[in-house]
């Protein structure tokens, strides 16, 4: 705990790590990337979703073991190979998704795996944990009860609860995976108070987040990652926004001319008005033409996938309306979804778009089994063969045969399964959920044209996508939404990966005019 | 088109949900409710009933409760850590053959028979969690087939016969003398209720004072978290399933004194009446929850609710379908005292 009492080491190097490389299974997530840190220094991490930020630090927390290169902390070579042995070394993380035990109290959660005993072998003296925790709380000018359990407490309070753990470990550095995502502006001052008390302190702090503007407020350096790869890094005092947002984004070799669908038809087919839930969802509101396709674009966690299971019944919204065709209509249940013809398409196809184990036959049924049903619940077994038989060829679908159970398909044809799995329930609306996740390049190019082609028969389609390419190069119109907000409607004409960058971060409310 | 207009900056708050926490939600209230049903079949069974408020009557579900109680302290700390203990009944089988090995066939001394069968028990409990924990196979399949392999066990040991302790008269006054009989003429209460709520204090005091009962309830209140935090999931699992296996073995212990002889086919279908108990008693199949003093009332209101059933005449049938009724009901009013939360 005498981390707020060390001493200042001045401005040399802590840590550097350098040619970096990690892969996934068929990823590449992390080549030859490098990063340095300082003594009391706040050295934000930037990059789009997938960049390789969080990878980068879960190597440095011994989470992950890196493929190849080095880790240097305060000038010796180490190898990190456990969590427990990155906090031995005074390294700290702050994961994206808390890492608390909700049932236990506050000061049990700080001091989980150290507890102080007491005299008795393996006896946990709870007296000695709080008093502990409470002279931390002192030093961070901490408001906190160490004895009330942590799901009792707020996510902002949890949060602090965290970063009370990490110092309690005499931390020299650390990490804050989006620690401000969750936070109110009130909260968030309070965290940047105790982020600029622990550079003071001499501690080293990555900071890792999707808000640019706060860049400014709190770090001292900047560096930019990009496909998991190094990009640069700059003065935070010295660079500008734009500047970094077009470091973030790149020119990738993506942008080729889109191949959009003359949008023939100016009638509505699906209109959602005001649509709020919590902090999840707030005054959400946009219009989707027929045979339109319409980007969702924005950073992890701004809401877009939250938006689609609202309107396809899957979690409840508190207030607003969805309109079809005009036409008011209530919304409880996916099955209510998908009587009023919208379709969605989950982003984890595995866990909610098909059922693995069946065939591919059954899987193209099974959102509208009424059609394949005769007398008292026996199946039409022609029926869903002929079906079956009539998607394979129409999508393409590569596979042996119509009883190859679906698991045993490559990403690619899997969704082009779940695809026609909603072309056989013959939904209007189709929600795509990305699309083309975990799906290799051959494979994209033929969901694309397949996405055109039901837009020029009518379908009108929502495609909710991370990959601004994607987007870019789909949509007729984008959507950017940020923190629950839609923050901007972008026409195909004016929409870049710059403009759209800027409207994901956009943290204050924008009113933008999209001429039509 | 106007794309967005502008949206209040009134985000509602729960900050202070302690405040508005009811004593309907808090978690002591299941062990209250608990405690309430029992005082009320108490009080009921005894309106409806003489016999049943005779002081042997107390003593004879006292004596019911011990063993049943035993095997609950195990399956707490395992139910606590989100995990399930299907072997306890056949474990308990188990540890009373091997009693009955060790004092009757090989004439051990008879503490040292008793400590080797408690640590019969021991050894199934850490190989289930030898399983578990370092094999990764699912606590529900591995305790599985631990009941298979010991009740299978206890045949092949006993060869099919049970083991009487005939020879040796003290074993059977274990459990079954009164030491508080001896100090207050009249008031023979058998050793094994004693025993239960010594094993119980025990438990006790390992769930909420010792290093291995907070770990307990990490493991169950979030594993990955518990992990990250430098902790040994492997090797504290380990030791909650040892620990189970122990209690599930003084439990054997006790069954052997009780009946004066080890007998291999009993034991079968114990392992649900003790889950059954702990789950009555407010403690938490997903984890992270739970109390030694819930389950030692689950216990009381199983056998009080069999015994008093029994007095009245109801046949033994329709006791079970009561039971079933008690574990569901249960169940039902604790996650409608959760979903509030």
């Amino acid at each position: 705990m005498n981390i707020l009492s060390s001493t200042v080491e001045g401005y040399e190097v802590l840590l550097v790590m350098e040619g970096i490389y990690k892969s996934f299974p068929g990823v590449q997530a992390l080549s030859d990337v490098r990063f340095e840190l300082r003594h009391g220094e706040v050295h934000a991490l930037v990059g789009e979703n997938g960049a390789g930020k969080s990878t980068l630090m879960k190597i440095l927390g011994g989470i992950y073991h890196k493929d190849a290169g080095r880790v240097i902390l305060e000038g010796r070579e180490v190898e990190i190979t456990s969590p427990g042995m990155a906090q031995h070394l005074g390294i700290s993380i702050i994961h994206q998704e808390l890492n608390l035990m909700p049932h236990l109290t506050v000061a049990q959660n700080i001091f989980i795996g150290r507890e102080p005993r007491a005299k008795v072998p393996f006896v946990v003296d709870d007296n000695a944990t709080n008093e502990k925790a409470m002279r931390l709380f002192e030093l961070m000018n901490l408001r906190l009860d160490p004895t009330v359990k942590v799901a009792d407490l707020t996510v902002a309070k949890q949060q602090m609860v965290e970063i009370a753990k990490a110092l309690s470990f005499n931390a020299k550095i650390l990490v804050m995976d989006e620690p401000t995502a969750a936070l109110t502006d009130r909260e968030i001052d309070e965290l940047f108070a105790i982020i600029r008390q622990l550079r003071e302190k001499g501690v080293g702090v990555v900071h890792i987040s999707h808000r640019l503007e706060e860049l400014k407020q709190i770090s001292d350096r900047v560096t930019v990652m990009r496909d998991g790869k190094y990009i640069d890094t700059l003065m935070t005092s010295e660079a500008k926004v734009d500047q970094i947002i077009s470091l973030m984004v790149g020119r990738t070799i993506y942008e080729s001319t889109p191949e959009l669908p003359e949008n023939p038809n100016q009638e509505v087919a699906l209109e959602v008005r005001n649509l709020s839930r919590g902090k999840v969802l707030r005054d959400v509101s946009f219009d989707l033409k027929t045979g339109e396709i319409l980007g969702f674009a924005g950073l992890i966690g701004a809401g877009r996938t939250e938006v689609a299971r609202a309107i396809f019944g899957a979690d409840a919204y508190e207030t607003g309306e969805i309109l079809i065709k005009g036409k008011p209509v209530h919304i409880k249940s996916p099955g209510d979804a998908v009587m009023h013809g919208i379709g969605y398409l989950s982003e984890d196809r595995k866990r909610y778009g098909l059922t693995l184990g069946m065939d591919v036959k059954e899987n193209v049924a099974m959102a509208a089994m009424k059609k394949f049903l005769r007398w008292a619940g026996w199946m039409d077994f022609k029926k869903t063969v002929l079906r079956g038989q009539e998607m394979v060829k129409a999508l393409n679908i590569k596979t042996p045969s119509l009883e190859q159970k679906v698991k045993f398909l490559s990403g690619g044809n899997q969704q082009k399964v779940v695809i026609g799995k909603w072309l056989t329930a013959d939904t209007d609306i189709l929600i795509f959920d990305e699309p083309t996740r975990g799906i290799d390049v051959g494979a994209k190019s033929e969901i694309y044209k397949l996405l055109n082609d039901l837009a020029h028969q009518g379908k009108s389609i929502i495609m909710i996508s991370s990959e601004l390419p994607e987007v870019l190069r789909m949509s007729h119109r984008v959507v950017v939404m940020c923190e629950g907000r839609v923050t901007g409607i972008l026409n195909a004409g004016e929409a870049t990966q710059e403009t759209i960058m800027k409207y994901a971060t956009m943290r204050s409310e924008v009113i933008i005019d999209t001429p039509q | 088109m106007k794309s967005e207009s502008q949206t209040p900056k009134t985000v509602s708050h729960s900050d202070e949900p302690k405040a508005a926490r009811t004593l309907f939600r808090s978690d002591a209230m299941q062990r209250i409710m608990a405690f309430g049903a029992l005082i009320v079949l108490a009080v009921g069974f005894s309106l409806a009933s003489p016999y049943f408020r005779t002081f042997d009557n107390f003593v004879g579900i006292l004596l019911a409760t011990a063993v049943n109680g035993v095997l609950g302290l195990g399956v707490t700390f395992v139910i606590i850590t989100a995990g399930i203990d299907l072997s306890v009944g056949t474990v308990l089988t188990f540890s009373a053959v091997m009693t009955g090995v060790f004092i009757t066939n090989w004439h051990l001394p008879i503490p040292l028979g008793i400590l080797g069968g408690v640590l019969a028990g021991g050894t199934a409990g850490l190989v289930n969690g030898l399983l578990i924990s370092r094999m990764r196979i699912p606590p529900f399949i591995a305790t599985l087939g631990m009941l298979y392999a010991t009740k299978g066990l206890s045949l092949v040991i006993s060869e099919l016969k049970p083991i009487y302790f005939n020879d040796t008269p003290a074993f059977r006054e274990m459990a079954m003398g009164s030491a508080l009989g001896k100090i207050i003429p009249g008031f023979e209460v058998p050793n094994a209720v004693f025993i239960m709520f010594g094993a119980a204090i025990i438990a006790h005091l390992i769930l909420s004072r010792t290093i291995l009962g907070r770990y307990t309830f990490a493991m169950g209140s979030n594993e990955e978290a518990t992990r990250l935090s430098g902790v040994n999931v492997a090797v504290w699992k380990t030791a909650v399933y040892a620990l189970c296996g122990l209690f599930s073995g003084i439990g054997g212990v006790l069954m052997a004194s009780r009946l004066n002889s080890a007998q291999p086919a009993l034991g079968a279908g114990y392992e649900l009446d003790a889950i059954a108990a702990v789950v009555i008693g407010g403690t938490s199949l997903s984890g992270g929850e739970g109390s030694i003093l819930g389950t030692i009332i689950g216990a009381f209101i199983i056998s009080t609710l069999t015994n008093g059933l029994r007095i009245l005449s109801v046949p033994q049938e329709w006791q079970m379908v009561v039971t079933g009724g008690i574990v569901v009901a249960a169940v039902f009013l604790d996650m409608l005292r959760r979903r509030q939360q």
